[in-house]
């Protein structure tokens, strides 16, 4: 009886989970964010499902054996494709032989496709620190490369599951449409800061400044991938004395005593603000999570004069 | 696009500049006004090319044609590491090399060279990819060695989730067996694996065919079929074979397929929550072994893998991981002389069994420091021949480590020897490492 029960549960356990299932499309994104979009647009057309934790810096995701079999049944795999995830997702892709979502596959969706990258280093030196060879990975802090993320995930849905693309067509417009009211929004909150310079913990918010006109003064790692010393602190705190920056960033899983201790000498005040939704509580999908940025950083810079 | 405008509106300036001289310089008030409508209508000409020029430059930015990306692409298709470790220590066996007994290890009282690869690796086209691993170590003497440790392709799009992969390649026993150095969390190879596999660890010439099963959880299945001669495979067909068993070694060809080297594993890994996971296997590694001529060798293993990682972590800090590995060998061998001399009495046909493993722990402490603590244990039965290979030891080794960068490491490492027959050891080594170029990502 014990054996049977065993084995049924085996068998189950080999049966993959088409069973049931409708005929949605597996859809995975490296990341939360990507992730979120990818529902805007998808709808309930698609599952989705986010290979790195929301919490967790996504430059260092452990290329746990769960994620092969992720991969492996995935219809769809949408990555930042700016090497963000590039210490953990080639092994993965390696062991999940899945042709769907190999390179040039439709099913393979590289975000960055279409976008500006910024800081697109002009030679190769790690003296500088850890410098993305394709340029700075962090470009959905600015809503409007969100837009063209979207654009680029629609089409990628359409050619997959054309009996669809109407639905996504029109999933992309509403998301689009929210997203130019909700910038129109953003921009106006933030404009009275235009010019207002602010401190973060790693050269992660770039895009996020260029779009709304804020100047990012200094970062508390030294270079990109080091940590922060004595004496670059020093630095950072005459720097932001000097320049009268009173907002420091630091993402959930970021050093955040560090900041605490350069705020403490400069009048600072540090904010957590997450660039995963989901990250914090009321950041459940990425518009929210920009909300959230914003409404952070004017209640900051209102604090902090 | 501000400095592709500048460097426009300079081609303008240039261009009307050379457009004046062209003219001539003595020219009547009719002929200047004439000049001046042709400079005119040739700015507009111009201007119009730089719009142009400018929406074309837009689509292309657009496209993220990224300088990088070109010089990337333009330069290789393939990604090139080089990885550069160093030891110096020093250790109270003046015969380091009895105590150490792995390749990559400290070798000596000072200085030692172990480790400096090259590796190769990329898409060959849609159907493979490959990698090659090719090192330069020095040994005691400060001679220079190279080896083509690992030079292998893998299929990439084989029906059936199965995955095949050919060349020659460290076989997949176990967690540590399959490990370069530089992913090591210690500065030298647990005993248990030097005892079973050698200085080299266990890789030879052949194929692995690998499936990984439709089940909800990872499970991986694999054989792999090698060669079972030469010095990477000391267990089975290897000259140095008479190191463990003291006999002649006897010319043994391949006569049918139960002359290779075969190594199943079966693989297993679950998430116990959000933050720890659980991965094991079991492995084995069959073959025939030159003491005899009817005589082989069976090795088995079980692997455990255990990890916590921060939901918060930074820069995969902090963490917490536990790996443990067990491996027993049963080597038959055969009746033989004693390679030693041919005047000493002839050894008889005996199993000779041996078992050992070790268990490390890891703390990640904060970003870029980990601690290390890992105990050891092996342990040699029966055997007409008494083989310094084979002889039982115990060893504990604390270490730490610290990464300036994710592309260099210092590590500090103590390591208490205990050998029953002969006394306690202690060695002290330092470990730095670099790495230059592609950093090949790291497997679970």
């Amino acid at each position: 009886m014990r054996a049977h029960r065993i084995l049924a549960v085996l068998i189950a356990a080999l049966i993959p989970t088409a069973v049931g299932a409708q005929k949605k499309l597996n859809v995975v994104a490296t990341t939360p964010d990507l992730a979120s979009i990818a529902s805007m647009i998808g709808g309930d057309r698609v599952d989705v499902k986010a290979l790195a934790k929301a919490t967790e810096d996504p430059h260092f995701v452990d290329a746990k054996p769960s994620l092969i079999v992720t991969l492996n049944r995935a219809d769809m795999l949408i990555d930042g494709g700016a090497e963000m995830e590039i210490g953990w997702l080639p092994p993965l892709l390696q062991s999940a032989r899945n042709t769907k979502i190999a390179t040039g596959a439709p099913g393979r969706i590289s975000a960055a496709q279409g976008i500006k990258l910024l800081e697109v280093p002009a030679t190769f030196d790690r003296s500088r620190g850890d410098v993305h060879a394709l340029g700075n990975p962090h470009f959905l802090t600015d809503p409007a490369n969100a837009r063209i993320v979207a654009a680029n995930i629609a089409g990628h849905f359409a050619q997959v599951d054309p009996g669809s693309a109407a639905a996504y067509q029109a999933n992309l417009a509403r998301f689009q449409s929210t997203l130019d009211a909700k910038l129109t929004d953003w921009q106006r909150q933030l404009a009275p800061y235009k010019g207002a310079k602010i401190v973060t913990y790693h050269r992660d918010f770039i895009y996020l400044a260029a779009r709304f006109g804020l100047d990012v003064l200094e970062t508390l790692e030294p270079k990109p991938g080091i940590a922060p010393s004595p004496a670059h602190l020093a630095q950072v705190i005459a720097a932001m004395k000097g320049a009268n920056a009173r907002v420091i960033l630091v993402q959930p899983f970021q050093n955040r005593r560090t900041a605490e201790t350069v705020a403490r000498q400069t009048d600072a005040s540090v904010i957590e603000v997450p660039q995963q939704p989901g990250a914090i509580a009321g950041t459940a999908t990425y518009v929210d999570l920009i909300d959230h940025l914003v409404a952070e950083m004017v209640a900051a810079f209102k604090a902090k004069p | 696009m501000n400095s592709f405008n500048a460097f426009l509106s300079a081609r303008t300036r240039a261009l009307i500049l050379a457009g004046a001289l062209a003219l001539g310089a003595p020219v009547s008030a009719q002929q200047s006004a004439e000049t001046e409508r042709a400079l005119d209508s040739l700015t507009a000409v111009v201007s119009a090319l730089q719009a142009q020029v400018e929406g074309l430059s837009v689509a292309v930015n657009g496209a993220a044609a990224q300088p990088a990306a070109q010089a990337r692409a333009g330069g290789t298709y393939m990604n090139v590491g080089f990885v550069g470790l160093t030891d110096f220590g020093w250790s109270t066996e003046p015969d380091v090399e009895s105590l150490q007994v792995g390749d990559h290890d400290p070798r000596v009282r000072g200085w030692t060279l172990p480790n400096g690869e090259l590796t190769l690796d990329g898409a060959v086209d849609p159907y493979f990819q490959a990698a090659t691993s090719i090192v330069y170590k020095l040994d005691g003497d400060g001679e220079t060695g190279v080896e083509l440790e690992e030079m292998y392709f893998l299929t990439t799009s084989l029906p059936g989730n199965l995955q095949l992969k050919g060349g020659q390649f460290f076989a997949e026993f176990g967690r540590q067996n399959t490990l370069h150095p530089h992913s090591w969390g210690f500065a030298d190879q647990p005993l248990v694996l030097n005892r079973m596999f050698g200085a080299e660890g266990l890789r030879s010439q052949g194929f692995r065919l690998s499936w990984l099963l439709p089940t909800s959880f990872y499970t991986e299945a694999s054989l792999g079929v090698f060669n079972s001669g030469g010095e990477t495979a000391s267990s089975f067909r290897s000259e140095e074979s008479p190191e463990i068993h003291g006999g002649e070694a006897v010319e043994r060809g391949v006569h049918d397929a139960r002359d290779l080297l075969y190594v199943p594993r079966l693989s297993t890994s679950i998430e116990l929550n959000d933050t720890q996971t659980l991965l094991f296997g079991a492995s084995a590694a069959l073959g025939p072994n030159n003491s005899g001529t009817g005589s082989d060798t069976r090795i088995f293993g079980g692997d455990l893998y255990w990890k916590w990682k921060s939901a918060r972590a930074m820069q995969g800090f902090p963490f917490v991981s536990f790996q443990t590995e067990g491996i027993w060998r049963r080597y038959e061998a055969g009746r033989r002389s004693a390679a030693e001399s041919p005047f000493l009495p002839i050894l008889p046909a005996e199993t000779l069994s041996d078992a050992g493993m070790y268990a490390q722990l890891l703390w990640g402490i904060k970003p870029l420091l980990v601690a290390g603590l890992r105990a050891e244990v092996v342990d040699g039965q029966g055997g007409a021949f008494e083989s310094a290979l084979r002889a039982d030891r115990q060893r504990v080794s604390p270490n730490l480590t610290w990464y300036p960068s994710e592309f260099s490491k210092i590590r500090v490492q103590y390591n208490y020897d205990l050998r029953p027959d002969i006394g306690v050891d202690h060695s002290f080594w330092m470990q730095i490492e670099f790495l230059l170029g592609a950093h090949a990502a790291h497997k679970f």
